[in-house]
């Protein structure tokens, strides 16, 4: 029999102290799929980072068809086969499709000049494979994000590899893209190509892959056929416990009406958006990925121009021309992207939780007492997993930026929250503490914008529903008119006036 | 494994400091009249002028930004500083109003910088690439190319002056490094200068006035500039329209640089650039002590600063 493609062998790894992965073992046979599951921070990321040369393990070894791999980094990982879809794209915006997906193996002509149309026609053939619309000489700044994956999927298949590694593909595609793909992870999987695949989704887990790994603070808690266990299975051993309600009980919001938005418009992007939100709402804002949601969000804030329009805060006009006003008048936003526009990766926790709110904790000079003070207590609350609050946030996992950032957007104790995808990309546990925590924001009177791509959570969480299409709003939805048809329809444009 | 982690991350904290240490011993070795506290202090006195300026500059470094105007503005505060100076007559309140007409002009001249980057959003380094030659042609059409000379005999004494044995530029050194430290670590302003310099658009999204704060630095280092200009002009009682404050914006980010603040912004040291800046007078001190060639010092310099580079670099 021949050696396994991929055999990891008590595979540890610390950072500052802190083990995030703990003496992980597991062999990947050539033309298997081999899912990985675990909630956020259980190792899932620095497993595959390790794998692919982007880290070095502190203990263990990783061997690669039968002989101990010794990756140096990434570009060596690829020529010995093993190719990464990441998690964060690796794309150059001011490049085109084709140059980012040749980059660092051009194909050149006698002479050493770059051989264009080859590499033209062959992107056109791996974009074709993928069934995406993309040209291979489109930007990729202008690119949609499930675009970008789709790219980074054509990156990934043009270096043939032997192994490839995919960490939450599917996050932002819809549900034929998730098809196409399965399909091409088949094929790859036919010819005998090994692949690891992290994903949240246990029922994408459960459809695609052979076996699944699954992976609890760092430590291996089984590996086994999926056919061997149920979705509700997985979870449970992610969780390392029984779960139980995934939704609170929806909280009766007041009357009383908090923030009135009335025909708003940003050019080329939003058009006379109307909709007022009570205290102690959860309003949802539902819609497919492009209808303008995050936009309003940033125009509400004054990230974005507003042409036209008001806001107005308990009756009263307001004025909002920049984040600093939207923070005066008691707005706080959670953004999607919480790396790119969340969180100061070189900061520590203290210094990120109290950067909106430092005017709290300063006279002349920072007391960073009390700021510390403060910071410890968010740690306690929030569950977040720290070595120290030193601890410069680019070493925590996503799901512990993430709680960095809700910490840091709460303690200015705003009244309007907008929280836009809280949890995308985090798991089934994470996300129920997130729904609960969300849950006690209300019942404080805090009045939350919930903008989310996940139809359960939308259903489950809010009071009524905003359906948007194309920068417009084709719907409010309330009471027995929250289920998902309904929504798709108003999304889709099937019904409501677009 | 835990001690050895310790270890390293000292080295990161104390890299600049590690290497002053080793920088003295060494010297100490070669010249016997190193460690003489007259050479000590000659050397403290030559460095406070760039060391001054580098205080302002490790601002803008960690903003994100960078100043190479601060040579031509040095000359053109200091111009018209002893201009000021003249025009009221050379007694303590003609200094007095030197100093605040030139603080003003040197916070002038930095908000014009200031204004440029942020209003017009133009690179950095193009910006002050330009005011630099912008400022020092301003000072050479006002002089006529030639010289601005006191006719102050007091004017000099300040620069020239010490107290409690240690020369008066070495004390405003000294002090304004402890209110930069101050700002830096321990005021609201600081903490956004990082922030701004670690990632724009999350000071943005955080409430963060990110053009002010970058503005403000700039305005910080004009006002640096001129208190600089103001401590050489008054030792020299006079300012060369063509020479003076040449290459002073290479000192001074140099200092910065060798104190250990990445030039891609987000975090530094004050104190770190004091080290700095002591580093490279005690490197000038050593060449002249060792009777190397003069022109050869750039060549040092140039390896020195290039060296520290490689050493961030390393240790990341």
């Amino acid at each position: 029999m021949s050696p396994p493609l991929l055999k990891v062998e008590g595979l540890s790894k610390e950072f500052s102290g802190v083990r995030v992965l703990d003496k992980v073992s597991f062999e990947l046979q050539k033309g298997e799929i081999l899912g990985i599951i675990g909630e956020n921070g259980a190792g899932k990321s620095t497993l595959i980072k390790i794998i692919s040369g982007i880290y070095r393990a502190t203990e263990g070894e990783v061997f690669f068809e039968g002989t101990p791999a010794d990756i140096q980094d990434p570009r060596d990982a690829m020529e010995k086969g093993i190719s990464t879809i990441p998690q964060e794209f690796n794309l150059i915006p001011d490049l085109n499709v084709f140059e980012n997906i040749f980059l660092g193996k051009e194909y050149r002509k006698v002479g050493g000049l770059l051989d264009k149309r080859r590499m033209v026609e062959r992107t056109d053939q791996l974009l074709s494979e993928l069934q995406t619309s993309v040209s291979p000489t489109e930007m990729i700044q202008d690119l949609s994000v499930a675009q970008k994956q789709m790219v980074e999927f054509a990156k990934a298949l043009a270096y043939q590899s032997k192994l490839l590694i995919m960490d939450e593909p599917t996050t932002v595609l819809t549900g034929t893209e998730i098809k196409v793909l399965f399909e091409i992870m088949e094929q790859l999987r036919n010819q005998g190509v090994g692949i690891i695949y992290i994903s949240h989704k246990l029922k994408e887990v459960k459809t695609i892959c052979d076996r699944v790994l699954i992976l609890r603070d760092g430590e291996m808690i089984t590996i086994d056929e999926t056919d061997a266990l149920s979705e509700h299975q997985m979870a449970t051993l992610m969780v390392g416990r029984e779960l139980s309600q995934v939704f609170p009980e929806k909280n009766a919001p007041s009357a009383e009406t908090v923030m009135q938005v009335e025909d708003l418009a940003v050019p080329g992007l939003l058009e006379g958006i109307s909709f007022s939100l009570k205290k102690g709402e959860i309003l949802g804002f539902s819609g497919l990925v492009g209808s303008g949601r995050t936009e309003l969000a940033e125009a509400i804030i004054g990230i974005r121009k507003k042409s036209r329009g008001k806001v107005r805060i308990h009756g009263k006009d307001v004025h909002i021309r920049s984040p600093r006003d939207a923070v005066k008048n008691k707005i706080a936003y959670l953004s999607e992207d919480r790396q790119g526009i969340g969180v100061l990766t070189n900061f520590g926790i203290v210094e990120n939780i109290s950067l909106v709110s430092l005017p709290n904790y300063s006279r002349f000079l920072i007391q960073h007492g009390k700021e510390r003070k403060k910071a410890a207590y968010y740690v306690k609350e929030f569950n977040i997993r720290a070595a120290s609050l030193k601890t410069r946030l680019e070493f925590f996992s996503g799901g512990n930026q993430q709680k960095v950032s809700l910490a840091k957007s709460l303690d200015p104790e705003p009244s309007i929250f907008i929280i836009d995808e809280p949890t995308r990309g985090i798991d089934v546990n994470a996300k129920r503490e997130i729904y609960h925590f969300i849950h006690s924001l209300v019942q404080k009177g805090i009045s939350c914008i919930l903008i989310s791509s996940e139809m359960e959570e939308i259903i489950g969480m809010s009071n009524r529903v905003v359906v948007m299409r194309e920068g417009k709003i084709t719907g409010i939805l309330e009471g027995e008119q929250i289920n998902e048809p309904e929504i798709m329809f108003h999304a889709t444009g099937l019904k409501g006036v677009a | 494994m835990e001690a050895s982690r310790k270890w390293k991350f000292d080295i990161e904290k104390f890299g600049p400091l590690l290497a002053l240490v080793v920088l003295v011993v060494i010297s100490a070795f070669l010249s016997p009249y190193f460690l003489k506290t007259r050479n000590l202090l000659n050397i403290l006195r030559q460095v406070s002028y760039t060391g001054i300026i580098g205080l302002g500059m490790t601002f803008v470094i960690i903003s994100g930004g960078i100043d190479l105007s601060v040579g031509s503005m040095t000359a053109l505060v200091g111009g018209l500083m002893i201009y000021i100076l003249n025009f009221f007559g050379g007694g303590p309140w003609a200094i007095f109003a030197a100093l605040v007409f030139g603080i003003a002009i040197g916070v002038g001249a930095g908000a014009a910088n200031g204004l440029i980057i942020t209003k017009g959003r133009v690179a950095p380094f193009i910006v002050t690439l330009g005011t630099m030659a912008i400022y020092r042609s301003l000072t050479l059409y006002i002089s006529g190319a030639g010289e601005f000379r006191s006719q102050s005999n007091l004017f000099p004494e300040i620069g020239m002056g010490s107290f409690l044995g240690i020369p008066n530029p070495v004390w405003i050194f000294g002090i304004l490094a402890f209110l930069g430290w101050l700002v830096l670590n321990h005021t609201r302003y600081g903490r956004y200068v990082c922030a701004v310099g670690s990632n724009e658009k999350v000071a943005n999204y955080s409430a963060i006035n990110v053009d002010r704060v970058r503005m403000v630095s700039y305005m910080i280092i004009g006002g640096v500039v001129a208190i600089t200009a103001f401590l050489l002009s008054s030792r020299l009682n006079s300012i060369s329209s063509s020479n003076a404050g040449a290459n002073y914006e290479l000192d001074a980010i140099a200092a910065v640089i060798i104190g250990g603040t990445a030039m891609s912004g987000g975090s530094g040291s004050i104190l770190g650039t004091v080290i700095g800046a002591i580093i490279l007078g005690i490197v000038n001190n050593m060449l002249n002590m060792l009777g190397i060639s003069p022109y050869l010092q750039g060549t040092v310099k140039g390896l020195v600063i290039i060296g520290a580079v490689l050493i961030q670099r390393k240790r990341k």
